[in-house]
């Protein structure tokens, strides 16, 4: 059992305030996501988490027991959790293998477990050598390795792959992903990249506002964002106005279908259309029939296996994105006809947008 | 927020709990667990600012004590004009010749071709060992001419352009070629480049380097002395000792303290308030250094080397000269020198200690805790900088003298001012190494499961320690070689290499008696001055350290 729970937290530097009585509830051995835009507060959470910080109110409990609350506190280094920064954090006068066994007791640091984890991340021989004769992505996975070695119960990695380029991010999350599910920690990860969030994780939460906006699996997230936010934040997303009905909505792009159990109010919507729900023609100069609208091309991104068009539709301020197939003829200027497929999602329009 | 009814796992408790229903700055003045204040480091930074600041206190009570009438007929001199004027025209001329002599050998050495380059670089930076009425006793000893204003001028830049080199030799080595290339990139030529780009980047460092000159310039006696040059110091020890009055004397050295401070202020204004940012994990590139062409070579090599010479090799050779042409008359000198030796180590080093120590903690309050008030705590120190040494040891014979009787002339107060003087040179050194033991690692130590202690002890410890020597090796040898507050303070019966060295130099008994306590004082220092440069060679070198050395020395 080494679930966390963080309830009402509260923290803010001076007069900014950065969590706002935030609420997360991490299950034993899943592996959680905060994602968030920078200077949302992931990192103070975490650094709570861990008892590097304290939140000005709010509980947290790891484990069962309580870690933080307003008249108890237990120090880091008996929390039992591994932490990763940005950086790594590699102690700069110690050699690796000695990084790896700074946290493990006396008798255990020649046992072979530091052999036995230079080997997990795939550095195995290294461990004579000094952090600042590792390339960045060894650094990681030694900082990797150095929290893992106590068998910690709980993981914490804060954007441990930001500083490195994206071939080797893949690689990397991939590999140490791997690890960390063998090892059944309790993962707390936390990142501003969306398809790192969604690739990696059990569950996901989206920081926003200081508080966490929407905490459930990364299908449900993409597929159910909770608001227009949300969606925006996930993915590629057009949000187009429309008029609520029972069941459908209606858009410039004709009738759409809402999604099961979408219902909201009759009257003004947000509809959220992913650009893969939107196809295009060729306008051969007919007028358009009904649940088709006409645009012209604005922009052509092309991707090798699909594309992505602008397509400018009247209202300059929000051109449509549209994904069509990487062999798809559409050039910038072209005039074409704009329908769109599948269940979307709508929300009752703000009085104020 | 309405609309969908997402299957969401888990949804926010509808109310926070109990005590988040204050405002977030009451919620934080109720909460017990606000970021702490380091009461302990902040305490004891205050003590040692104050102790620091106190010299100035004791000589403002002594002048005030001794009333108008006392002061005014030395104050109220033309010879405090003359003094003035002399002061300032040799500060001009010799910062202006060390800015242009220490940047030109730095960018030499460090970013051309030039053969040789290690071995000049060190040759170049070992002048500072060799203390300035050594220099200067040497020059006249040999030069009789060598004297008043251009000969001051000439012993203070051979003895001080290495306080611009040294620092500006690794602002060199830290500069990011990229931003070179892009002015290359954008149009500019190698010479515009070298103005704009790579002396620019460095300024700071000039700056701080040329300031350091200055204080050090209006601060020194014993070459003035010798040089029969009329300064504050030497007119500050004529009140002293000719005249026998102490109060006239502090009247004086109030003028030289409100001059180092007005250096130390004009140096604050110029300052550029940007600082050179580089993302911090991002490599930088090794740099490509400038080949010289064979027109250029030969004057550039003819210009370093006589410059080594003029500053190393030519006050070497004399020392050397003295000794062996004056073997008899060294032998009442061989006597007393190996005591000279052992009170020499033994002072220096326990004024190490002491500025070492000190420094610590106002460096962590600098580094870890970046509140207004504890950067206002480590900038106050620097105008520590600007007391001269002479005030030091004045301020502590007076305090000695008047109130704690049993101090005067013990080993504690000369040890104490060695404290109070160099306890700038040991702090640059400390906080260089502050920056590198972030406190991000101790947390990595803490998650690992250690306790505060013991990851101060395995983690903090080990990455202070080179800073830590580094400081010790500083203030070592500059104690080593200081003879202004030590003719003030020196315990009686004792002598220092310095003080028996000036016995032998100034009355002219014997250049040959005097040679070997020169020879002693430069090889004493000559050690922890070596250790000295491979401390700011690595930290430039390496692990991004070229950027906080320049914080440091900036």
């Amino acid at each position: 059992m080494s679930a966390i729970t963080c309830t009402g937290i509260f923290k803010s530097y001076g007069s900014t305030s950065v969590l706002n009585g935030l609420d997360l509830e991490v299950p034993d051995g899943a592996v959680v996501t905060v994602l968030g835009e920078s200077g949302s507060g992931k990192t103070t959470l975490l650094r709570m988490i861990a008892g590097f910080d304290r939140p000005d109110a709010g509980t947290i409990v790891i484990d069962g027991q309580v870690a933080d609350s307003g008249d108890r506190f237990v120090p880091p280094e008996r929390r039992r959790i591994g932490y990763v920064a940005q950086e790594g954090n590699l102690f700069p006068h110690l050699t690796i293998a000695k990084n790896i066994g700074f946290g493990l007791p006396r008798r255990e640091r020649g046992s072979g477990r530091v052999d036995e984890l230079l080997e997990l991340v795939g550095l195995a021989g290294m461990g004579k050598r000094y952090p600042h004769q590792l390339s960045g992505g060894q650094q990681q996975r030694v900082a990797l390795a150095r929290a893992l070695a106590p068998r910690p119960s709980v993981v914490l990695l804060d954007e441990p792959f930001s500083s490195l380029d994206a071939g080797l991010r893949a690689s990397l999350r991939f590999d140490v992903m791997r690890i960390l599910r063998q090892q059944r920690a309790t993962t707390v990860f936390v990142t501003h990249d969306q398809q790192e969030a969604l690739s990696v994780a059990d569950l996901a939460g989206i920081v926003h506002g200081g508080r966490i906006g929407q905490f459930a699996s990364p299908e449900t997230l993409y597929t159910r964002p909770a608001d227009p936010a949300i969606a925006r934040f996930l993915g590629e997303a057009n949000i187009v106005l429309g008029t609520a009905s029972v069941g459908a909505v209606e858009t410039a792009l004709g009738q759409l279908v809402l999604a099961d159990g979408n219902s909201l109010p009759a009257g003004p919507a947000e509809v959220l259309i992913r650009p893969e729900q939107i196809s295009l023609q060729p306008h051969d100069g007919r007028p358009c029939s009904p649940g088709q609208a006409s645009g012209q091309v604005l922009h052509r991104e092309y991707y090798g296996h699909d594309c992505v068009v602008l397509v400018g539709t009247g209202d300059d301020a929000h051109p449509l994105r549209v994904r069509c197939p990487g062999g798809s003829s559409v050039q910038a200027g072209d005039l074409v006809l704009i329908s769109a497929a599948g269940d979307v999602l709508a929300w009752q329009a703000m009085a104020n947008n | 927020m309405a609309g969908v009814e997402a299957p969401a796992l888990y949804r926010p408790a509808g109310r926070p709990a109990g005590d988040a229903v204050w405002p977030a700055p009451l919620r934080k003045l109720l909460s017990r667990r606000g970021r702490r204040v380091p009461w302990l480091l902040a305490s004891l930074t205050v003590l040692i600012v104050a102790g620091l600041l106190s010299p100035l206190a004791l000589v403002v009570v002594q002048a005030v004590q001794a009333g108008w009438s006392q002061l005014w007929p030395v104050l109220g001199r033309a010879f405090v004009v003359t003094l003035l004027w002399n002061t300032v025209r040799l500060a001009l001329l010799v910062t202006a010749a060390c800015a242009v002599i220490g940047t030109g050998a730095a960018w030499l050495t460090e970013r051309t071709t030039l053969p040789g380059r290690r071995v000049w670089t060190v040759l170049l930076i070992v002048p500072l060992v060799v203390p300035d009425f050594v220099l200067s006793w040497a020059w006249s000893s040999v030069f009789p001419s060598v004297q008043g204003y251009f000969g001051a001028a000439l012993v203070m830049v051979l003895h001080l352009y290495p306080l611009v080199y040294l620092p500006m030799t690794a602002a060199f080595r830290a500069a990011d070629p990229g931003q070179e290339e892009a002015a290359r990139s954008l149009g500019l030529s190698r010479t515009a480049v070298w103005l704009r780009i790579s002396v620019r980047q460095a300024r700071a460092v000039l700056l701080g380097g040329c300031l350091l000159v200055c204080l050090s310039l209006v601060a020194y006696y014993g070459a003035f002395e010798d040089l029969h040059y009329q300064t504050f110091t030497t007119a500050i020890f004529g009140e002293l000792q000719t005249q026998f009055n102490p109060a006239g004397a502090s009247a004086l050295s109030l003028v030289l303290v409100v001059l180092s401070v007005l250096v130390l202020g004009g140096e604050t204004a110029f300052r550029e308030r940007g600082r050179l940012q580089r993302p911090g994990s991002m490599a930088q590139r090794a740099q490509q250094p400038v080949p010289l062409s064979r027109r250029t070579r030969l004057p550039a090599l003819a210009g370093i080397a006589l410059l080594a010479g003029l500053a190393l090799g030519f006050p070497v050779a004399i020392v050397c000269y003295w000794m062996a042409a004056g073997v008899s008359a060294a032998l009442p000198a061989a006597v007393s020198l190996g005591s000279a030796v052992g009170s020499t180590a033994l002072y220096s080093a326990l004024g190490a200690l002491a500025s070492t120590l000190l420094a610590l903690p106002v460096a962590l309050l600098a580094a870890r805790h970046q509140r207004r008030w504890s950067r206002a705590m480590e900038r106050s120190t620097f105008i520590t900088q600007a007391i001269p040494g002479v005030v030091i040891g004045l301020a502590l014979v007076f305090l000695a003298s008047r109130y704690l009787g049993f101090l005067y002339q013990s080993p504690e107060l000369l040890v104490a001012s060695y404290t109070m003087m160099f306890f700038p040179l040991g702090l640059v050194a400390v906080t260089a190494s502050v920056l590198r033991a972030s406190p991000r690692l101790e947390e990595a130590g803490r998650a690992l499961g250690r306790g505060p202690w013991a990851v101060r002890l395995t983690v903090t410890l080990p990455l202070l320690a080179p800073g830590l020597a580094a400081a010790f090796c500083f203030v070592f040898l500059s104690a080593a070689t200081e003879l202004t507050a030590t003719l003030l303070l020196v315990p009686t019966g004792v002598q220092t290499l310095a003080t028996q060295f000036w016995a032998y130099a100034e009355q002219g008994v014997s250049f040959g008696a005097a040679a070997p306590y020169a020879a002693a004082m430069i090889v004493m220092s000559a050690v922890p001055a070596y250790l000295l440069g491979q401390f700011f060679d690595r930290r430039s070198g390496r692990e991004a350290g070229g950027a906080s050395v320049m914080e440091a020395i900036s």
